[in-house]
């Protein structure tokens, strides 16, 4: 199922060569968002772009929230992204979509993986897990361009969710700037060779989902 | 010339930049953020690498290199300087040979320390030079300076980096190859240099302060002391991460950017502030560049704007610059979502501390006392001192199992401290494998010298774990992934003199209960070792446990564990097979009173 809840908006940013990009990636200490925007950064780098990107890891590596900023222009100064500043949102779960919206400028790009992994407070009951229209509406507070695709269950027919993280560049890819052969070539070089393959298919799936999507609501 | 330009870490450019400056020993003990630099080094099989027991050895066999003339360097994060203080005093009062170079990283904002401390004040306090670099290509040639200045004038250097300089990629034009300067080093005899009796001690103090005026030159004409004029209306001094805030936020103004920031550049900063009409410093944590050009007798402003605490970001200098009227009011920024859950860092599934954190919560009834913590002031039934480590991560709830966390290898002493006050409730210290190594020992020499009556609980993972999986003492392998000898900790615990061990398995409910029980009724020092394997290196997972939904009775006991794996949707609580670590944990199981999780 797509869950599709935004208008067909001006993308601006797949057509001519944009001067500058900020991007912000998150998702839950596990589900591989600093390979994401490493990858993100090396594809950037070998573009021309001057890039520099930042983790606010420490100790969420343990299951907590993660967020990594990267930032590509001709010339960056500060790693970490001003707030309101923010030209696409990449989000590998829901909820953590919700708590960096904030940071989109008006107008900007959200890509949502359709997929919740509550965190213990809620399993403990303590918290409410936000609903799909919660999420939507604080994403909704910046921008209409909200993108949500269902990364996981296509991953896990391809056969090995831990592709999760390729396929949301596989979305964030149709959106770049940057040149799709650039873009495989960057993740066939930080990929082992025996999961190179799978990785550059979920790489694949991911455009063609986020084409979809983009085609569907129209 | 496009190959050598890489996206690299601070940390990984400060490796390039050491191992391309020919260092031929360095030593570290693991510490966010400065981990990744030793160990980008010890990939390096022609130089020594090695993971120290604490950092204070790890300085010193920095400096018994430096002193056979090899370059040698030691790196830390900046509570590590404190562990390392003594020797860094005396490295500074000896003197090196081959070049020395000590690498602090620092904290601000905390992101995975106890304390924002800002180690600047260090190099002023040992008479040193300072570097400070901006971003990763700073890093890269910084570290090529910081030898050549420690060989030109007999002194340690210390660089200065913070997390967001070690943690951030940018952009590196790795320029050098590598080059030993001194490819045969020996040890020279050399009473007067090394032996810090008062009788050598005191003239060579006063070769500091003679070092400390030829460094004050020196910093006058040091090529990464750079100003940059725009707009004479506003100037900035700046250094570190700060300088990139600082660009973005006013574009147009005159920049002077330090690179080396001990000793300052008196004559620059003087003359700087004479061709600029308002003098401003940005910098993070303490005013340490600001208090020091105040004394000058320059104008300058700078803390009474940004603040002290926490880290900088572009965001923040512009709220702080708009309040002083240096820019004008712009556009509101959007409050982030309200209401959404948090989602703090949690134990992995699988992780060997659950088990005995569990039995620690139930015996010592942390979750009553959390309940009841606004009913005034109650001693836990059990008190539990901490330390550093993932295991910290069991103060939260739902474990929520201690009571103090102060630096590395505290917890001993304090529980000695507390048994000794004459608390009435029993007192357990807890302690990882690594954190005893690095600074738990002589506690427990302590703790059995002085007869406190405490446990002394040592999780024994077989990792320095939170810091991302390093060897230590105790697991009988190199930083350079050679077998060496293995401290086991059994055997010094007895040969220090404890006489009531037990060993336990991290995974076995019962053992850890019976364990615990036991060693807590005992009227002497004691030591329980739980061991079990770090979750995060068991490769092997098999057989996730499953509820069997038509036994569950939501009575929700498993969750009271804190397994990530075990969740909770429209009120059946299950287990995410993708996250359960199966076979080699099985807590849930053991503790299910209705016996609904299996395999």
């Amino acid at each position: 199922m797509r869950t599709v809840m935004s208008p067909e908006g001006d993308i601006g940013m797949s057509n001519a060569k944009m001067e500058k990009i900020n991007l912000l990636v998150t998702g839950v200490g596990g589900q591989g968002v600093v390979l994401a925007s490493d990858i993100i950064g090396e594809t950037a780098l070998a573009a021309g772009y001057d890039v520099k990107k930042t983790d606010t890891l420490g100790m969420a590596q343990r299951g907590g929230s993660v967020l990594s900023h990267v930032r590509l222009a001709p010339r960056v100064w500060s790693p970490l992204i001003k707030d309101g500043t923010v030209d696409l949102l990449l989000a590998l779960e829901k909820l953590e979509a919700a708590r960096w919206s904030h940071f989109l400028r008006p107008g900007g790009i959200a890509i949502v993986n359709n997929y919740e992994q509550p965190p213990l407070s809620v399993s403990l009951g303590q918290e409410k897990y936000p609903g799909d229209g919660a999420i939507a509406a604080a994403l909704k507070r910046r921008t209409d361009q909200v993108y949500f695709v269902d990364g996981t269950v296509r991953v896990k027919e391809l056969g090995n969710v831990r592709t999760l993280n390729i396929f949301m560049l596989g979305c964030f890819s149709v959106f770049s700037p940057l040149d799709v052969e650039t873009w495989r070539e960057s993740i066939a070089r930080r990929m082992p060779e025996n999961i190179r393959e799978i990785n550059l298919t979920a790489f694949e799936t991911g455009r063609k989902e986020i084409e979809g999507v983009r085609i569907g609501k129209s | 010339m496009e190959k050598t330009l890489q996206l690299i870490s601070g940390n990984e450019a400060l490796a390039l930049g050491a191992y391309h400056s020919g260092v031929q020993v360095a030593a570290a003990y693991p510490g966010t953020p400065s981990t990744e630099i030793l160990e980008n080094l010890a990939r390096f099989k022609d130089i020594y690498a090695e993971w120290s027991t604490n950092e204070k050895v790890a300085m010193e066999v920095a400096m018994g290199a430096a002193y056979t003339g090899a370059r040698a360097m030691v790196s830390m994060k900046m509570v590590g300087l404190n562990v390392a203080s003594d020797p860094f005093m005396a490295a500074s009062y000896t003197g090196i040979i081959g070049g020395l170079v000590i690498i602090c990283a620092d904290d601000p904002q905390i992101h995975s320390s106890q304390n924002e401390q800002d180690n600047r004040h260090y190099a002023r306090m040992a008479k040193i030079p300072m570097l400070e670099p901006t971003d990763s290509q700073d890093a890269y040639d910084l570290m090529g300076y910081a030898f050549d200045i420690s060989e030109e004038f007999d002194t340690p250097v210390m660089l200065r980096t913070t997390t967001r300089i070690s943690h951030s990629k940018s952009v590196v034009d790795l320029n050098r190859t590598r080059k030993v300067k001194n490819d045969s080093p020996a040890f020279f005899f050399n009473q007067q240099k090394y032996i810090m009796l008062p009788v050598n001690a005191l003239p060579r103090h006063a070769l500091m302060e003679k070092r400390m005026l030829k460094l004050k030159e020196y910093t006058e004409t040091f090529p990464l002391n750079q100003i940059s004029w725009g707009k004479r209306d506003l100037g900035i001094v700046t250094s570190g991460v700060a300088y990139h805030y600082a660009r973005e936020v006013f574009p147009e103004a005159s920049f002077l950017k330090l690179g080396m920031t001990w000793p300052l550049p008196e004559k620059m900063i003087k003359d700087f502030a004479g061709q600029v009409d308002r003098l401003i410093v940005v910098e993070e944590l303490d005013p340490f560049l600001e208090d020091n050009i105040k004394s000058m007798g320059v104008e300058v402003t700078g803390k009474e704007f940004i603040p002290l605490v926490g880290e900088l970001n572009t965001q923040i200098v512009t709220d702080s610059s708009i309040g002083v009227g240096l820019i004008p009011e712009s556009e509101k920024i959007l409050p982030p979502a309200e209401g959404l859950p948090k989602r703090p860092p949690l134990l992995c599934p699988g992780c060997p501390h659950t088990g005995i954190y569990f039995v620690l919560n139930t015996l010592g009834q942390r979750t009553k006392l959390l309940k009841s913590k606004d009913d005034g002031p109650q001693e836990p039934k059990l008190i539990i001192t901490g330390d550093i480590g993932c295991y910290t991560l069991g103060a939260y709830p739902p474990l929520s199992v201690l009571d103090t966390t102060a630096c590395m290898g505290a917890g001993i002493g304090q529980a000695l401290g507390m048994a000794r006050a004459g608390v009435k409730s029993k007192v357990v210290a807890i302690i990882g494998d690594s954190t005893f190594m690095h600074s738990g020992i002589t506690g427990l020499v302590d703790a059995v010298y002085n007869q406190g009556h405490i446990t002394i609980i040592i999780l024994d993972n077989r990792t320095t774990a939170m810091t991302g999986h390093q060897e230590h003492p105790g697991t009988g392998i190199s930083a350079q992934g050679e077998e060496t000898f293995a401290v086991d900790i059994e055997s010094l615990a007895r040969g220090i003199g404890v006489k009531d061990i037990k060993v336990i398995n991290a995974f076995d409910i019962k053992a850890l209960r019976n364990g615990v029980k036991d060693s807590l009724d005992r009227e002497e020092v004691s030591v329980i070792i739980v061991r079990g394997s770090c979750a995060m290196r068991v490769r092997k997972r098999a057989n996730p446990r499953k509820i069997d939904v038509e036994k569950c009775t939501q009575c929700n006991y498993c969750l009271s564990l804190g397994c990530p794996a075990i969740q909770s949707a429209d009120g059946q609580v299950f287990i995410e097979p993708t996250l359960c670590a199966g076979d080699i944990c099985t807590i849930c199981e053991q503790l299910c009173p209705l016996k609904a999780i299996s395999a």
